[in-house]
């Protein structure tokens, strides 16, 4: 493995013009992902964190588009390539796991003949191996019976399996990278567990990269190695997923784990942030978290947050929890 | 305590079959869906009972047929020793049904968007001709929000907010019993602790009833005083919370523990469970669970299991001890 | 309670309904679609001119005392050979002033448009509630009511409707009759495409929460339909009727083209049509021309207005 990341996101900015001005859904975000490596991307609905996903693999609804920053995927930047470039990139070096796997998948072809389509355009194999491939991609997903259900519809899958040939789908060209945007949230939780469970499985066996958009904080727990959490278009957190969770610094991400009910809290209160998100259209100025933010400081009120670098690359915050203790310890 | 509602062999069968003609011309049968299926509990006066399940478990049928939005098949559910469904007595009706309310998941489709928030909330006491002056301000300040918003229409408030004004309305008929179907699946984790506090704090003040739908366990164990478990329409399990999520008696009530994410489950392992669940239309013979059972025996396919005490949990499984 | 605090900031004073109006998604919409604004204008222009006939034109085409025969066929905007008076857009066979005789033929085309598509409109969006919520039989037999109607061009249905109605009016009120009739032709036979929107959309939102929530509280499904459902389908029911109304005025244009609309003493724009173009092969162009492009202009500016409507209300659109 080269030390080249798969996935490197460089200050990247999103900007959407409306008549109300322009709106920023992904304001200078910037991250890597390792081969093998899952990487979870928290947040609560309009944080961003889709917007992320697709900026990457180059789905951005228009007027959406990118303004600044970069892409680069294995050292090449990406965010620059025309559509035909990127469609041929998506599939083969990229695969996407939606939420909704009905709508992901064509209604009208088998399940035999969409993979073998996609794995055609991306290699070079003549029709019978593709078929054959696509078989192997289908046991390997956990589908029983694979070659008698190729010749199969979309419709006479169940959620769950269906969501299966999704994934065999993504991975059918081999890519280095895997954008999974809320992949298990239509589903029952045992179903959730398997699809997890294959999900990690196949990250590593083949050392993909997987980017793991969800809302879902026990599923990233369980499944991803770091975790990035989004709050207003930027990154209020990144760092190793047992760090985070457990030692939060960014008031947001504490603030999200504790409103999160535990089975150790027993019927305690919950701890609650006030408030909500703020509309894209109407941040406040400072820190986007500030009204929300029990520590906030005159700072937070006047300055934008700080980037990530202002707490050793974990929070995004003027005055992350447990500094102060590190502080005065280093006078 | 006593019990303020009872629910007593309750069934609810749904047809879903194709049109006659469809059903003639390709030799269909009926198709008969067996939402809830012979499902007994009893809720107590002041307690949030939990109705936990996955997609497919019957568990929004019942919260309907207790609200009256749907009529039984078979058995029957009695608020206050009324069944709603078989009462003649107008009257008595009309009092049960101010008695209970409900809830909804999706706070975006239970508020009329073209109705001020003030009509919204009055709607239950204006429907019966009551005075509603100052009512819904005095709401909108019992739920959190302030009383200038009663002049707005939904769509200027967020999904949490919006919540608020589903319970406001919920309490504007003075109710008893509340329904809450999937009330915070909709919701961030952040406003979702919001409206579960609200919740708690609502009971305790109002000496309210919660009948709690939901399929998320850590939610559900953070609100229930009682908790049932249900699968493919069947009662599986029974127990008061600790005691359910302390010793897990049924299988598939272990293997849903089991399979639900934890936050402090760091690289956690699982054997995934086996299989999804069945069609409801031509459900398993014997126990619905049996075939993704890991102890299932020959007697599971057989012989669909009677609820049984067992300790402070009522089960249906033959083999559970 | 410990969260009393009110999460919504006190808002500012409530600007004033114009104010809200004028920065309204469609009012913002309006005023970016150059065509829905100059189609707003013709319309508006067109519609001023016909209700204020009686004041701007310069003859009373209806009484025949003011007629000269003698002015008949003076071409537009020149002396007439005989009197020496003048018309703007010329005169008919009958020497009436062709530009009076198009406002006031608009007053009733206009009005018959009109009514019939508040006739069609109300018939249908009251059908299409009930098949839509009632469903059952309800439902099955408004719905192929419909089918089968629609399987008819609907200019045929109103010919029918027409013959029927005139063959039960007594003669001697067939020419008073004639306008009511013809709306009532119009009417039935545009009823259609209102319920099948409305049913459409009434299957919608009868799923919707809140239609349950009112169930709850114990409202009656004539209020449900009324209070809750009616005032959320409205909004295709705009965009139809506008565009009905253009295909309305086409509709009377047609039936009077053919005969069977409104009569010759009280000429509606399809009457002119049908009388300007016996003499368009003998010269006087104008007697046609004028009363056609009217039409064209208004029944193209109301579709263009409905077409845009549609576009500004498709939130899949926006």
């Amino acid at each position: 493995m080269t030390d080249t990341p798969v996935l490197s996101v460089r200050n990247l900015v999103v900007e959407i013009p409306t008549r109300h001005g322009l709106l920023r859904p992904v304001d200078d975000v910037s991250y890597d992902i390792e081969a093998g490596e899952i990487l979870g991307v928290v947040g609560e609905s309009g944080a961003g964190k889709s917007m992320t996903g697709n900026a990457v693999i180059g789905l951005l609804d228009p007027p959406a588009r990118i303004t600044s920053g970069e892409i680069l995927l294995s050292g090449q930047p990406i965010h620059n390539l025309e559509r035909s470039a990127l469609r041929r990139l998506r599939g083969k070096k990229m695969g996407m796991i939606f939420q909704d796997p009905l709508t992901s998948l064509n209604p009208l072809l088998t399940i035999g003949d969409q993979l073998s389509e996609t794995i055609l355009e991306h290699l070079d194999i003549s029709q019978t191996q593709a078929r054959k491939r696509a078989i192997a991609a289908l046991e390997e997903v956990g589908i029983p019976a694979a070659s008698a259900r190729i010749n199969s519809y979309p419709h006479e899958f169940s959620g769950g399996m269906r969501q299966r040939v999704v994934i065999a789908l993504a991975l059918c060209a081999e890519p280095d990278l895997i954008i999974a945007d809320e992949p298990t949230t239509a589903l029952d939780v045992s179903v959730q567990a398997q699809i997890m469970a294959l999900l990690k499985r196949l990250c590593r066996d083949r050392g993909v990269a997987v980017m793991l958009v969800t809302h879902d904080m026990g599923v990233i727990a369980e499944a991803a190695d770091r975790v990035a959490v989004m709050y207003a278009g930027r990154l209020a957190e990144l760092g190793a997923v047992r760090e985070v969770l457990t030692n939060a610094r960014h008031p947001y991400t504490a603030g999200l784990m504790a409103s999160t009910p535990l089975a150790s809290q027993g019927r305690k209160r919950l701890r609650q942030i006030p408030g909500a998100m703020p509309r894209l259209g109407a941040l406040p100025t400072g820190c986007a978290f500030h009204p929300r933010c029990d520590h906030a400081q005159d700072q937070c009120r006047q300055e934008p947050g700080p980037t990530l670098d202002r707490c050793d690359g974990r929070a995004a915050c003027w005055f992350p929890i447990g500094a102060d203790t590190k502080e005065e310890a280093q006078a | 305590m006593s019990a303020i509602i009872k629910v007593e062999h309750l069934t609810r069968v749904f047809d879903v079959s194709k049109p006659w003609l469809n059903r003639v011309i390709e030799r269909l049968p009926r198709a008969l869906l067996t939402a809830v299926s012979d499902v007994s509990f009893e809720i107590e006066e002041n307690s949030v009972y939990a109705l936990v399940g996955e997609s497919g478990s019957g568990k929004s049928t019942i919260g309907k047929i207790m609200v009256g939005l749907v009529a039984p098949s078979e058995g029957s559910v009695q608020v206050e020793d009324v069944d709603l469904a078989t009462e003649t007595d107008a009257t008595k009706v009309e009092a049960v049904r101010a008695n209970i309310q409900m809830i909804f998941q999706d706070p975006f489709a239970s508020l009329n968007p073209r109705w001020r928030v003030r009509d919204v909330i009055a709607e239950p006491v204006a429907a019966k001709g009551g005075d509603t002056t100052g009512l819904a301000e005095k709401l909108l300040e019992q739920v959190g929000l302030s009383a200038a918003d009663a002049g707005k229409y939904p769509h200027e408030f967020s999904g949490g907010q919006r919540q608020r004004i589903c319970i406001a309305r919920a309490l504007a008929s003075e109710p008893k019993i509340i329904v809450c179907d999937e009330p915070t699946s909709a919701l961030d984790v952040s406003v979702q602790a919001q409206v579960l506090n609200l919740m708690s704090d609502l009971r305790e003040e109002l000496g309210l009833t919660y009948l709690f739908i939901s399929h998320d366990l850590t939610v559900v164990q953070h609100m229930a005083d009682r908790i049932g478990v249900l699968y493919l329409g069947r009662l599986v399990e029974e127990a008061p919370r600790d005691v359910l999520f302390d010793d897990p008696k049924h299988p598939y009530t272990q293997m849903l523990f089991a399979a639900a994410p934890k936050m402090d489950g760091f690289g956690r392992e699982i054997d995934p469970p086996k299989g999804e669940i069945p069609d409801a239309i031509n459900p398993p013979t014997g126990c619905a669970f049996h075939p993704r059972c890991p102890l299932a025996i020959e007697r599971c396919s057989v012989e669909r299991p009677e609820m049984r005490n067992l300790g402070a949990t009522r089960v249906a499984c033959h083999l559970a001890e | 309670m410990a969260d009393t605090t009110p999460i919504t900031a006190p808002s500012p004073a409530p600007p004033s309904r114009l104010r809200r109006a004028w920065e309204s998604d469609l009012a913002w919409s309006f005023r970016h679609a150059p065509v829905a604004m100059a189609s707003f204008f013709v319309v508006t222009l067109l519609i001023l001119g016909a209700v204020l006939a009686p004041l701007i034109a310069p003859h009373d085409p209806f009484d025949p005392a003011t007629l000269n025969l003698m002015n008949g066929f003076t071409p537009p905007g020149q002396a007439n050979a005989f009197t020496g008076e003048l018309f703007l857009l010329g005169t008919d066979d009958q020497g009436r002033d062709v530009f009076s005789t198009i406002l006031y033929g608009m007053r009733i085309s206009l009005f018959v448009g009109f009514s019939a598509v508040l006739l069609a409109m109300v018939l249908g969006v009251t059908l299409g509630l009930l098949a839509g919520y009632v469903g059952g039989w309800t439902e099955t037999i408004i719905m192929r009511i419909a089918d089968v109607q629609l399987t008819f061009p609907a200019i045929l249905v109103a010919m029918l409707i027409f013959g029927i109605a005139k063959g039960i009016t007594p003669p001697e009120y067939r020419n008073e009759m004639a306008i009511w009739v013809l709306i009532l032709a119009i009417g039935l036979s545009d009823w259609v495409q209102f319920a099948r929107v409305v049913r459409g959309a009434t299957l919608v939102e009868k799923n919707k929460e809140y239609i349950q929530a009112a169930r709850l509280i114990g409202r009656t499904p004539f209020s449900i339909m009324l209070r809750h459902i009616l005032p959320n389908v409205l909004n295709p029911v705009l965009v139809i009727a506008t565009i009905s109304l253009a295909l309305a005025i086409i509709a009377e244009a047609t039936l009077s083209f053919l005969g069977v609309g409104a009569p010759p003493t009280k000429p509606s724009l399809g009457t002119l049509i049908r009388i300007g173009q016996e003499f368009m092969f003998s010269g006087e162009w104008w007697i046609l021309l004028f009363p056609a492009a009217t039409l064209l202009a208004l029944a193209l500016s109301i579709n263009l207005l409905g077409d845009w409507l549609r576009d500004a209300l498709n939130p899949r659109l926006r």
